[in-house]
């Protein structure tokens, strides 16, 4: 199930600012893909163009191609809560929803769409949810208690539940890590490994030792200057971009003698 | 030397613990010389003893400890004085109503109405507590959803927009609407339609409603805009319509504050008078339609009963007409009603609030 993306020379607006400029990638299905660039550079922007959860911040808007599937998902005649329905997605802060329950918030995806199912399915997607996301042997007693309630590694954990148990095809993972401690960080590095399997997985992070890490394929951005748009430098295995890169840019920002 | 030059620079002469209660006891004691000298009342001696305790103590403090302590002790001082100062008026008011409404308040008063009751006999206000409940339901029923779908427009939709600039500005004015203004709207609405000798609660509660909603729409707008964004975006992000994501995710997390404000909003116009006196004007006798007949609310029914109190009676309450005494039971009632009101807001909120508990 698990689709490939395509994005054609894609400029991303904020408004009349363009925060994005000229972006062409192919995102491989069933792999793992990472962006990393300095801050401000655009990355979680470009990802939330994918799913068109950029256009949620008002005067957003988005020109260029982005191809799911032989679907290009900013036609007029595309329904942008289908597509995000089908690309799910996960945030840089653990967002549970303060008024359910473990349950409820991995169940959350379904529930708040209105579908209807018997208590057995809604079990078994609870648990296979909760396995995938390596939190079941940890909260498996206590699945009626508020999600609020865990730990900030548990929450980002129930967070991925929650964007799994609707069963995606691609999952976008915005900066997943960034407000973990490291042994978090590593139980969700081995659940991105194990969920490469299934789903077609981009991730941003600041991290360049976890992209090394996780990614098949790395994108780095970078600003030509500040107040210019960012910009794609280099897209290409993880293995050459962290050996053999293209651009001198990318390898003084990996090698940390950038600017 | 520096060994025992270091504690002589951190230690700083204090006043004993003694002192605010030394300076109290003299306060009081000039205030009370100085009253009984002059022949002041005693609420002049308080406060003059008081004042004496605010500024006494600062002043000996700066003598012996330095300016700094000195300015803390008066500050101190002047925060719990203005406290003292708020709370006199409103236990006065409480003790008050107590004292003169609870010994009118018995089984018969709470049951019967006032209907056919004259001269001395004892009557009740159990149709006002019916009015009251009617009215304040039905401008509730009105006012909540208006006031509401108004909110969620304001924080949802229109975010910025020059029609939620408008409606923000105009939701300020009618803030400041005074409540007879409410009323005489209401009025002149009704009779309208059904001809200039209309009474009847449902003006009542239009013109309740007039004056809930902005409040409402206030509490609910803050409340829906401390719906953090992430939540939202969580949502959406799960494929989840916006207006679903409203309904299912934003209002439930904000329903404890949003509720609490409805009941405040409550409160504050169960206690109108002057809009349904013009609107549902006055009646002796029990009326649950909200449609026809006058109806009579616990405050028009006070302000009756003050205004046309009755002969005073000849035997014990000789003095004081009955219908006082009825006002003073009919507030305590209206008084108690708000408190309970207040309390089922409190409760409703802490039911509600999100839970963090593991």
């Amino acid at each position: 199930m698990a689709k490939s993306i395509d994005v054609t020379d894609l400029d991303i607006f904020y408004g009349d600012f363009k925060a994005v400029e000229d972006v062409t990638m192919t995102i491989k299905a069933k792999s793992v893909t990472a962006f990393i660039g300095p801050s401000g550079c655009g990355k979680s922007t470009f990802l939330r163009s994918l799913n068109r959860m950029h256009e949620v911040i008002p005067g957003a808007r988005v020109e260029g191609k982005v191809m799911v599937d032989g679907q290009s998902l900013y036609d007029p005649n595309i329904d942008p809560v289908e597509v995000r329905r089908r690309i799910g997605m996960v945030f840089q802060r653990p967002n549970p929803f303060p008024t359910m329950s473990i349950y409820e918030n991995v169940l959350a995806g379904n529930r708040l769409n209105a579908k209807r199912m018997p208590k057995s399915e809604a079990d078994a997607i609870v648990e296979k949810s909760l396995r995938g996301a390596n939190l079941w042997n940890e909260v498996k007693d206590r699945l009626g208690k508020p999600g609020m309630g865990l730990s900030g590694g548990q929450q980002q954990r129930l967070c991925i539940a929650r964007a799994i148990a609707v069963s995606p095809e691609v999952l976008l993972m915005d900066e997943p890590c960034s407000a973990l401690d490291p042994i978090s960080t590593a139980a969700i590095e081995d659940l991105i490994h194990e969920l490469k399997s299934e789903y077609t997985i981009v991730i941003v992070t600041h991290n360049m030792q976890q992209a090394a890490r996780v990614s098949d394929d790395t994108g780095f951005f970078n600003l030509k200057a500040a107040g210019q748009p960012g910009h794609l430098v280099e897209f290409n295995p993880t293995k050459t971009m962290f050996t053999n890169p293209d651009s001198p840019d990318t390898e003084a920002y990996i090698s940390g003698r950038f600017g | 030397m520096t060994a025992v030059l270091a504690p002589s620079t951190l230690a700083k002469p204090r006043l004993p613990r003694w002192a605010p209660f030394m300076v109290a006891v003299a306060a009081i004691a000039i205030g009370g010389l100085l009253g009984l000298l002059l022949s002041w009342g005693w609420v002049a001696m308080l406060i003059v003893a008081g004042l004496i305790y605010v500024f006494g103590l600062p002043a000996w403090s700066r003598v012996l400890e330095g300016p700094r302590t000195a300015a803390d002790r008066l500050m101190t001082n002047v925060v719990w004085g203005a406290f003292v100062v708020v709370c006199v008026p409103l236990l006065w008011l409480l003790i008050m109503v107590i004292q003169k409404g609870a010994p009118h308040i018995t089984g018969h008063f709470l049951t019967t109405s006032m209907r056919g009751v004259f001269g001395s006999m004892e009557g009740g206000i159990l149709h006002a507590i019916q009015g009251t409940v009617v009215v304040t339901v039905a401008a509730t029923i009105i006012s909540v959803p208006i006031g509401l779908m108004t909110a969620v427009y304001l924080i949802e939709y229109g975010r910025g927009s020059r029609l939620a600039k408008v409606i923000t500005f105009l939701v300020d004015v009618m803030t400041g609407i005074p409540s007879i203004v409410a009323g005489l709207f209401a009025l002149a609405l009704l009779v309208m339609f059904f001809g200039p000798a209309f009474r009847a609660g449902i003006g009542g509660a239009i013109a309740l409603a007039l004056l809930m909603t902005p409040t409402v729409v206030r509490s609910a707008e803050e409340m829906l805009r401390l719906v953090p964004s992430d939540l939202r975006e969580a949502s959406y992000a799960l494929g989840v319509p916006k207006w679903r994501t409203i309904v299912k995710v934003v209002m439930p997390t904000a329903i404890g504050g949003i509720v609490t404000g409805v009941v405040l909003a409550i409160s504050r116009v169960i206690g109108e008078t002057a809009p349904l006196l013009v609107t549902a004007g006055y009646n002796d006798s029990m009326n649950g339609n909200l449609f026809s007949g006058r109806m009579t609310t616990l405050p028009v029914f006070i302000f009756n009963q003050y205004k046309t109190p009755g002969a005073t009676g000849l035997g014990t309450n000789a003095g004081d007409p009955p219908g006082y005494a009825r006002a003073w039971a009919a507030a305590l009632v209206l008084i108690v009603i708000v408190m309970i009101l207040n309390l089922i807001a409190r409760i409703i909120g802490k039911i509600f609030a999100p839970k963090t508990g593991r």
